[in-house]
């Protein structure tokens, strides 16, 4: 009955990589945006406005996502999918940016606008995964606030240490782009990781069919 | 010898109630605390990032309004040193004002803009330290960074641009990196300059010293090692002037800059192009900034 250990520990290990990952971005995006629209207030109004709406959307579609026939095949998609959109970032940033700033005076709308294009799209992908993590642990109603519990508290963990990981240390040793690849590889490996898992799931959801 | 002792503790602390500070506003802005201290006959601008020792920004001697009262404020002169006529100067971190307003004197023809991010700092400047703007004294409220890139694509160019934005206990780490100099040098004159206000001590110094170099190629540096301040004076062109050259402009300047409290002199001895760091030191970049952590770490 249920899942293996082994199973449960790694999708906990995933959620909170995820966790850790969405506050690296996030805190990289002040040092992405300044040298374009500065320092200010707005700029960081900016990034967690897109950051918040992106993860509320990204809750939304993953639990829709989950309804039908959830597998780790899906799942594993998920991460693949943040780690690609995480690439314009990376090759594009520059770019996106400059030509934002040559068309917009008000650093305001231009930091918005800025973080919008920069980060919303790889933040929806990473909003997903959490609801979706839900939907694979829980096996009954009556523990399914146990489990989600749990899985916000491994994941907000792990966002509070990228947090303070990335604040403290790693823009001490890396550049922001290394940084960035390093998350990007996190995902592919995380995603990678959890599809190779399809047969023991789909076993457990056969279980869990049966025993329905 | 004990009988000295106590007279210098009763001088040491009639001196301090002397020196005690008072409080004449203060006020919240959306950067900083800021407070106006009037301190014996100096009236000062104080940003109030810790409670022992805060941080300084300007201060107005009342009995000789035109003194510049901090040395580094004076070293920046050397900037007028190197070159006497600019008639285009930037001005990055306003502060009391009273850098830009002791040029509008010396220069009665040259434009002076200051660059402020914050609209509290412009306010206080002009209700206590009798900063004026005026057709030629121009602030601009924006961040320095995105005022230079516009500055770029409007294709201004300044002759003296002065680098004033890091207040001791914060530096905004994008006005310290290689791509921001080199937008700042892409707006300076053909004959420009650039004199920044920065740090002589901790692990920053030597970073921030191959950045400046590696954007302006060889500059020259004023230390002074006491206040943990040094000045950094780069060229567009990347020659630098004799030191001759500075000595006969600082002759003819003397006389003027006397009633700032500017002693040429002083400055002139400090100039230095020295290379005391590593060859490979690594520099700073928008892609790596860390400068608030390595202005920590003290060497």
């Amino acid at each position: 009955m249920g899942h293996s250990l082994s199973f449960r520990l790694h999708v906990l290990f995933l959620a909170f990589c995820c966790g850790f990952s969405i506050m690296t971005v996030e805190l990289l995006g002040g040092k992405i945006m300044a040298p374009y629209f500065g320092g200010s207030i707005y700029v960081w109004g900016s990034i967690i406005t897109v950051f918040m709406l992106a993860l509320s959307i990204g809750y939304l579609l993953g639990g829709r996502w989950s309804i039908n026939r959830p597998n780790n095949f899906k799942y594993g998609f998920l991460f693949i999918l943040s780690a690609l959109l995480l690439l314009p970032m990376i090759f594009f940033g520059e770019a996106i940016m400059n030509l934002i700033f040559e068309h917009f005076e008000d650093p305001r709308y231009g930091s918005l606008l800025g973080a919008s294009g920069l980060f919303l799209l790889p933040t929806i992908a990473m909003g997903m995964i959490a609801p979706y993590s839900v939907r694979l642990l829980v096996l009954s109603t009556a523990h399914s606030g146990q489990t989600a519990g749990f899985l916000y508290f491994v994941s907000t963990i792990g966002s509070a240490l990228g947090t303070i990981m990335t604040s403290f240390f790693l823009v001490l040793y890396f550049e922001i782009n290394t940084i960035l690849w390093a998350v990007f590889a996190t995902f592919l490996i995380a995603g990678l990781s959890i599809s190779l898992r399809q047969s023991s799931l789909q076993n457990s959801m056969d279980k869990a069919e049966v025993e329905k | 010898m004990r009988a000295s002792t106590w007279t210098s503790l009763l001088l040491l602390s009639l001196f301090n109630s002397l020196l005690v500070a008072k409080v004449v506003h203060t006020e919240k802005s959306l950067y900083r605390n800021i407070s106006i201290v009037k301190e014996a006959k100096n009236l000062c601008m104080v940003f109030e990032t810790r409670k022992e020792n805060p941080p300084y920004q300007t201060c107005r001697d009342e009995t000789q309004p035109k003194r510049l009262v901090f040395s580094y404020t004076q070293m920046i002169m050397s900037g007028l040193l190197y070159h006497p006529q600019p008639d285009n100067i930037l001005v990055i971190g306003l502060g009391g004002g009273t850098l830009p307003m002791a040029l509008s004197e010396l220069l009665p023809n040259a434009a002076i803009t200051s660059v402020e991010i914050d609209p509290a700092v412009i306010r206080l400047a002009k209700e206590y330290f009798a900063y004026k703007e005026s057709d030629r004294v121009i602030t601009a409220e924006k961040d320095a960074r995105l005022f230079v890139k516009r500055a770029a694509i409007k294709k201004q160019s300044f002759d003296w641009i002065i680098l004033d934005a890091y207040n001791g206990d914060y530096i905004p780490e994008h006005l310290m990196t290689q791509e921001f100099l080199q937008e700042v040098k892409a707006i300076l004159a053909p004959e420009g300059i650039v004199t920044a206000n920065t740090f002589s001590v901790s692990q920053l110094y030597a970073y921030e010293s191959a950045t400046y170099q590696s954007v302006f190629g060889d500059f020259y540096n004023l230390k002074q090692r006491s206040t943990g301040n040094r000045i950094v004076l780069a060229t567009a062109n990347g020659e630098l002037k004799s030191l001759e050259k500075i000595e006969q402009n600082a002759e003819q300047l003397a006389e003027r800059l006397r009633p700032y409290g500017v002693r040429t002199g002083r400055i002139l001895n400090r100039f230095s192009t020295d290379k005391d760091w590593p060859d490979d030191q690594r520099v700073l970049t928008d892609q790596f900034s860390p400068a608030n952590l390595l202005k920590f770490d003290r060497e």
